[in-house]
């Protein structure tokens, strides 16, 4: 399962929930490749991935992609990621 | 023990006044500059950056993380730490207000991934960032980040 983790720049927050999405889906045990991305890149990326995990703000600039976008409130909090992760892969 | 992030901090100002979020940026912004880290025309592309896409900087409840793309504005890899007097809006739908700015900076997309590692670790425990926010001097955000590194 290939999942995007998207940030205006690439080098922040991208990061951060891409490492945060990563311990969440190692305990869900589920098999997926965690990309973080800038917006730039994001679109395209997004084309072949089954889930995008971003924020409030950058959910409307990717605009329209097959892939199931997710928002995410607080980067930090394993209980969102875990809850919202989880209904996803049902 | 974990990397210490008082050692990839340049530069931390503690109980800062900043008017309003673009104050609050540049504050992280002189802290990079300040460290080395930065000229000042990356703290004018943090700024350009929130104009752009909003304030997704702001990434859990009163933390925002300024940042722009690498640009030559970077002239290495820096982390600088701001702790607000009194919180500040960044018109975050969920997550305002803001009590601490941390300015990043990187060079490329991948050499500061053991500093973010480190950094969401103690940006996630709440026990740590509340001692943290409560601290009135460098000195004392030092010894607790130091302390956070060895405990873990």
């Amino acid at each position: 399962m290939k999942i995007v983790a998207v940030c205006g720049m690439g080098i922040g927050t991208s990061v951060l929930l891409k490492m945060n999405a990563e311990k969440v889906l190692a305990k869900l045990g589920v098999d997926a490749d965690v990309e973080a991305a800038d917006m730039g890149v994001a679109r395209g990326a997004a084309q072949t991935a089954e889930i995008v995990l971003t924020s409030e703000e950058l959910a409307e600039e990717i605009g329209d992609v097959p892939a199931n976008v997710i928002i995410i409130n607080n980067f930090f909090d394993l209980e969102e990621i875990t809850e919202k992760l989880t209904a996803a892969v049902q | 023990m974990s990397m210490n992030l008082a050692e990839a901090l340049s530069s931390i100002t503690t109980k800062a006044t900043a008017s309003d979020w673009r104050a609050a940026i540049r504050l992280a912004g002189d802290g990079l500059v300040a460290g080395g880290a930065t000229t000042d025309a990356y703290t004018d592309e943090m700024l350009a950056a929130v104009d752009k896409h909003g304030p997704y900087i702001v990434i859990a409840p009163g933390i925002a993380l300024a940042h722009s793309r690498p640009s030559p504005a970077v002239l290495h890899g820096g982390l600088s730490w701001v702790s607000l007097a009194s919180p500040v809006e960044f018109g975050h739908s969920s997550n305002d207000p803001v009590n601490l700015v941390i300015g990043l900076a990187a060079i490329d997309h991948d050499s500061h991934i053991q500093v973010m590692g480190a950094l969401a670790g103690v940006l996630s425990d709440s026990a740590a960032m509340t001692r943290l926010l409560a601290a009135d001097s460098a000195d004392e955000v030092r010894a607790e980040l130091t302390a956070i590194a060895a405990a873990a």
